[in-house]
Order: C-alpha cells, then structure tokens, then sequence
C-alpha cells in the first residue's frame, strides 16, 4: 500500500474569542496518505467544520503546523494559500456553492481559468471532460441556477477535479442529497481515489457512507478520539 | 499571474445580471461629466468672449505722453543742494503737448524689433461733434484703418458701414453708437467737427462704431490718421498714441519699462491695464470646477453605494471565488473594474451628451446691444476639457470602487460559508 503523506496536521489548536474564549480544536494531529479514502465522524458541534476550514488553508488562525504534499503551509501569504486552494485542493461544500449566474460548464471552468496554465480552450476541453466523467455533460451550458441539487453537487465536485488536485475535501457533500444520489456522489469518489490516486478527506453524519470508506477518524468536542484501523491510536 | 480575462467575464456577468442599478449609476456619471462639460465649454466660451472683447484690442503696449509734473524739479539740478532737503510746495504739471517726440523713428524701431507682430499709430483730438443745433464733447481718433483692422479685430466692432469705406474717403468719419443715437444721425448723413483750437471740418458718416462700452461709444470717432492730422493742424509726424502688438503677450510688462526709460515715456502694458479681467476669469473657472466636482462627488457616492449593495448581495460568488483559489486582489479587481466600467460608460455618454448641449447652446440667439458681434451663445469646444472630464470621470469612480473593493478583498470566506 502506498504510504506516502499527502496532508499532515501536526498539533493543531484553534481557539473561538466570540462570545468568550473557547478551546474548539484540542491538538488535532493526523495523516491522510495519497490514494487514501477518510472521513471524519462526529456529533454536530464537535468542530468538524471548522477542522476543514483550516486544512483546505481558508482559515490561518490556528495554532499548530499543516503541510500538504511535504510542504509547510503554515504561515504562507493570503496569496500564496490563493493558490495553494485553486492548485492543490478540491473543496465541495455541503451547500452547492457555484456562481449562479454563469452556465454549468463556466462554473467548472472557473479554478481552471484562474490557474491560467492551460488555455481557455484546454481549460473548456477539460472541463467537458470531467462533466462526462460525472454523467452530466447535458448540463454544461445550463444555468447553474436552474439544475437540481444533486446535479449542482456533481457540478461541485467536477469543479474540485479541474486541476487534478491532491486531496478532495468535503463538508457533509451527500448532506442534501437522497441515498440513491448519495451513492452516486460515493461512487464518483472511490472511483477517483482508486483510478486517479487522489485522497479524500469527507466530514459526514452519513454512517453507511462513512462505513464504505478507507478509515473513519472520530472527533468528540474538538478532539479526535479515534484515527480508524489503518493508523494506531496516538497521542504525541 | 491571473489571466485577466477571467476577470473581466465574472465583471461582465455581475454588471449585466444588476443591469437597472448599473445604468443608474453610470447615469450618475453622465450627469456629473455632462454637467461638467456645458459648464465649462459655456463659462470658457463666456471668458473668450469676454477677453476678446477688451483683450484682442487692446495692445499689448500703450505708448503715450501723459501729462505729469517733473519729477525733477530745477533746485535738484542744482549740485550744491543735493545734500539738503529740499521741499517745493504745490507743483503743476508744465504746459505740454500730447505729441509723442519723434514718434516716426519710434515707430520704426519698434517694427524691427522681433519680438513686435504690429504697430499702428494714433492721432487723438478733442472735438466738438456738432449736427443742426446740438452739439456734443467727443474725441476723434485718427487712425490707419487697415493696420487696425489686421491687429485689432478693428472690424469686429463696425456695426454699418465697413473700415475699408473710411480708407477710401479722407472726409469720412466711422461715428461712435452712442453719438450717433444722440445726435440722430445715420450712415450716409453729414456731421461737423469744430475743433478746441475754433476750425470746423464737415465730414460724411461712413460708418457706425460700436465698441459694447457705451462709455467708449458715447464718446469716441474714427476717422483717418491724416484728417485727424489736418484737425489738429499738424503734419504726419502728429502721433499721440503707439500701439504695439506682440508676438508673446507675456513679454509686455518687460519691453513696457525698457521703452518707458528709454524714451522717457508712457508705456503701459496689458497686463496692468486689465488686470480686473483675469480675475472674472478665474472666478468663473473656479465656479465650473466647484459644481462640477460637487456633481461629481454625488455621482461617486452613487456608484459608492450601488457597489456596496453589489458587494452586499455578492457574498456568496466572493466565498466560491476564494475558496476555489482566487485571491483577495482578484476580488478588489472584480469589483474595482466593475467601477470603472460604469465610470467609463457613463462618463463617455456625459461627454457626447455635453457635447450635443454645447452645440445647441452654441446655436441659441444671443443678442445684445452691449456685444454687437455676438449673434449665438458663445461656446468654447476645445477638446482638453474632453480629456479633462474623462479623467475625473475614471478617477472619481476608481475612488468610489476602491472602499467597497477594499472590503470585498477581506471578506472571510469561512464567516460567508458558516452562515449558510
Ligand atoms: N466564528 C465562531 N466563533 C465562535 N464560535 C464558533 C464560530 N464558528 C463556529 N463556532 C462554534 O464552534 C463549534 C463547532 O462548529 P463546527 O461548525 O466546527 O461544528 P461541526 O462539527 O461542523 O458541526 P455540524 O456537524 O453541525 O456541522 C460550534 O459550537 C459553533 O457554535
Ligand atoms: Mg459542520
């Protein structure tokens, strides 16, 4: 099995000051390794979100290291997280976040066009291609507006992969979902971890989804209490 | 490097999809640059006008002999006394002439001076202008027609009557308006100059003079340089006013002086005989440029306030931009060329809609008795102010942009994303 480290927490603490001072996360250190399925599990409140704010580098006011694919992340410019996030890491929200105002297609394009290492007409090709990967090419020039949620959730992941990233993370991405949809989206993501070696990192309450993945890491009250079967239980 | 391209697309797409709000701002920009650009061409026109009016005849450099007492008086001549203080009470000026000395010599000196576009001379009488049994003080000025006419926009203020009909009949005289309404007197009909010394010369009325001053109209005559001569019963080189014309109007005040001590003369220059003007001029600038910027200010707090709302509304696509990678100053961009787009539109459209209210002003009837060559509203078109407005138009909107702009690049992504 490949071992190689894609991302790595090392002790993370973040702390809330509103309304009062709030130990949220108690030293969160953890892997996920290239190829690898995880996903996180946990009661509502515990800091599941807010654990994903700072891995996918939105959120920097935390205490602790984050390296991705070897590299120190902790402590790089607003700008160079910027592109960290459009290069590095595919994010799908539990909400389909896409602009609605532009066509299905547009959306995907959109991480690909600010990368600018490809041409537009490269950028649009593979858009097209990741759209038919997730079976809803018909879409593309529709308004994102005018589909349904579980097509603007494959839109969202179709996004994430426009420039074949290291590491998907998802905040509850089948939270809206029906389970025939839901496994749909689950589908999509095993076939890219095993096909592409992409990691998966999946916050969800979804046990049966949970269940079909690589490893479940366990949070109680913003701690992990359990890392799943693939890496023994430790405190550093 | 972002690819600016993409950029402009989520511009385009924000701005279309709020078109209502876009166009009333830009309108607001078009108010304020449109507003700018009548003003400006009317009041500059105004200013033009008004220059031309005093400015364009007047010389640059006056030179007269006015009649002053001595400086110098005998008992300063005298060395034995120069280390006194010495006090002469009640001093009057000498009895003199109002000739120039040597005014011929002047004259040509000047015309070879590089620095001189033209000279032209003048012979002043005082007269009475007399018509049945009325009879008026005035002042006839003797002049050579043409050389006015070339240096002087002298035509320009001959209502009937033309320059050249003077030139052409040496008992001709061009009467001042006011004289002639006084005196009810008409182009063709005969008048009669008596002279301060007793002579009386009959003269045909070739044309009428209107200056706008009714002080100057009420008063002054034309006639030619040699009648004015044979008024006065002196010969051509009877010369009691030099006008000179520059090149370079700045220059005026220095060669005034050095003419002045050299020859030991009069010589006054434009600036200080119409230094009141520059300040009316300044005055109404500074009046296009006070309402102008007012309107503008107006118009930036309209796009100030749209782009807000733009912003307010916009929080989602701002958290997806930076989430999938675009970074803050690709947002400020977003927004700032949002700005600009509708300072540029909006500012284009004030320019052509100032444009096409000047011209219709420029074709409004006009007339006044005071300006007898103005027909329509002066209008000035010069196309500096064109670029003027665009610049305000680009810089007052960049300004409104910025602040909202500002804020939108620090729009945390994980407060719009948690509040979902
Ligand atoms: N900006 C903030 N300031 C203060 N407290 C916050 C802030 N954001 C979140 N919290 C609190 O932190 C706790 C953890 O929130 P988080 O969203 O990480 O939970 P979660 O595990 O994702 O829950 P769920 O499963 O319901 O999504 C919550 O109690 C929340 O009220
Ligand atoms: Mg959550």
């Amino acid at each position: 099995m490949n071992k190689e480290k894609v991302l790595e927490a090392r002790h993370i603490n973040k702390y809330f000051t509103e309304p009062v001072r709030f130990h949220m996360l108690k030293d969160i250190d953890f892997n996920v390794n290239r190829g690898e399925f995880v996903s996180i599990m946990g009661k509502s409140g515990c800091g599941k979100s807010t654990l994903l704010y700072i891995l996918s580098t939105m959120d920097t006011a935390y205490e602790g290291e984050l390296d991705l694919n070897g590299r120190k992340l902790t402590g790089l410019s607003a700008e160079e997280l910027a592109y960290v996030r459009n290069k590095e890491i595919g994010f799908v929200f539990q909400f389909h976040y896409l602009l609605p105002e532009f066509t299905v297609l547009e959306n995907v394009m959109l991480p690909g066009r600010k990368l600018a290492v490809k041409s537009r007409q490269e950028v649009e090709h593979d858009a097209m291609e990741k759209l038919k990967l997730l079976e809803i090419e018909q879409l593309a020039l529709k308004h994102a507006s005018r589909i349904s949620g579980g097509e603007k959730q494959r839109v969202a992941i179709a996004r994430a992969l426009i420039n074949e990233p290291s590491i998907i993370m998802g905040d509850e991405p089948t939270g809206n979902l029906d389970s025939r949809n839901a496994d749909i989206v689950f589908s999509i993501f095993r076939e890219l971890c095993t096909t592409k070696n992409l990691s998966m990192l999946i916050v969800t309450h979804d046990l049966d989804f949970a269940e079909k993945t690589d490893r479940i890491i366990e949070m109680a009250d913003g701690s992990i209490i359990n890392h799943g079967h693939q890496e023994p239980f430790n405190y550093s | 490097m972002t690819d600016l391209s993409i950029i402009m697309d989520i511009t385009r797409t924000h701005l279309s999809s709020r078109l209502k709000q876009s166009v009333i701002a830009a309108l607001g920009v078009t108010f304020g640059i449109g507003s700018y650009i009548i003003l400006v061409s009317f009041m500059t026109g105004l200013n033009v006008m008004l220059d031309g009016l005093v400015l364009n005849r007047t010389p640059h450099i006056h030179i007269y002999n006015e009649i002053t007492p001595s400086e110098i008086q005998p008992i300063d001549r005298v060395e034995d006394w120069t280390e006194t203080f010495n006090v002469v009470r009640s001093v009057k000026p000498k009895e003199s002439i109002e000739r120039i000395h040597n005014a011929l010599p002047l004259m040509t000196s000047l015309r070879k001076d590089e620095r001189v576009r033209g000279v032209t001379s003048w012979a002043s009488a005082r007269v009475f202008y007399l018509a049945g049994s009325n009879q008026l003080t005035g002042m006839v000025n003797g002049i050579e027609a043409l050389e006015e006419v070339k240096l002087f926009n002298f035509g320009d203020y001959i209502v009937e009557g033309s320059p050249a009909d003077l030139v052409k009949n040496n008992n001709g005289i061009l009467l001042g308006a006011g004289v002639a309404k006084k005196l009810s007197l008409g182009l063709g009909d005969k008048i009669q100059l008596s002279t301060v010394a007793g002579g009386i010369l009959p003269l045909k009325i070739v044309g009428i003079y209107q200056s706008g001053l009714a002080d100057v109209d009420n008063v002054q005559s034309f006639v030619n340089l040699t009648t004015a001569q044979q008024l006065n019963g002196e010969g051509s080189n009877y010369i009691t006013d030099i006008n000179v014309k520059l090149f370079d109007m700045e220059e005026a005040p220095v060669m005034a002086r050095q003419i002045s001590k050299d020859h030991d003369i009069t010589a006054k220059d434009i600036q200080d005989a119409n230094a009141q003007f520059e300040t009316g001029s300044q005055i109404r600038n500074l009046i296009t440029y006070a309402v102008s910027i007012t309107l503008l200010i107006v118009a930036g707090f309209g796009i100030y306030n749209i782009l807000n709302m733009f912003i307010y509304e916009k929080m989602n696509d701002i958290a997806i931009l930076k989430a999938t990678g675009f970074s803050g100053g690709d947002v400020r961009s977003i927004f700032i060329s949002q700005a600009l787009i509708i300072g540029i539109l909006g500012g284009i459209l004030g320019l052509i809609v100032g444009f096409f209210v000047s011209v219709l002003i420029s074709h409004t009837p006009f007339e006044t008795e005071a300006l007898p060559t103005i027909k329509t509203y002066p209008v000035n078109f010069d196309g500096a102010y064109y670029i003027i407005g665009m610049t305000f138009a680009l810089l007052s909107t960049f300004l409104a942009g910025y602040l909202p702009a500002r804020k939108a690049q620090y729009i945390d992504p994980v407060d719009i994303i948690r509040g979902q």
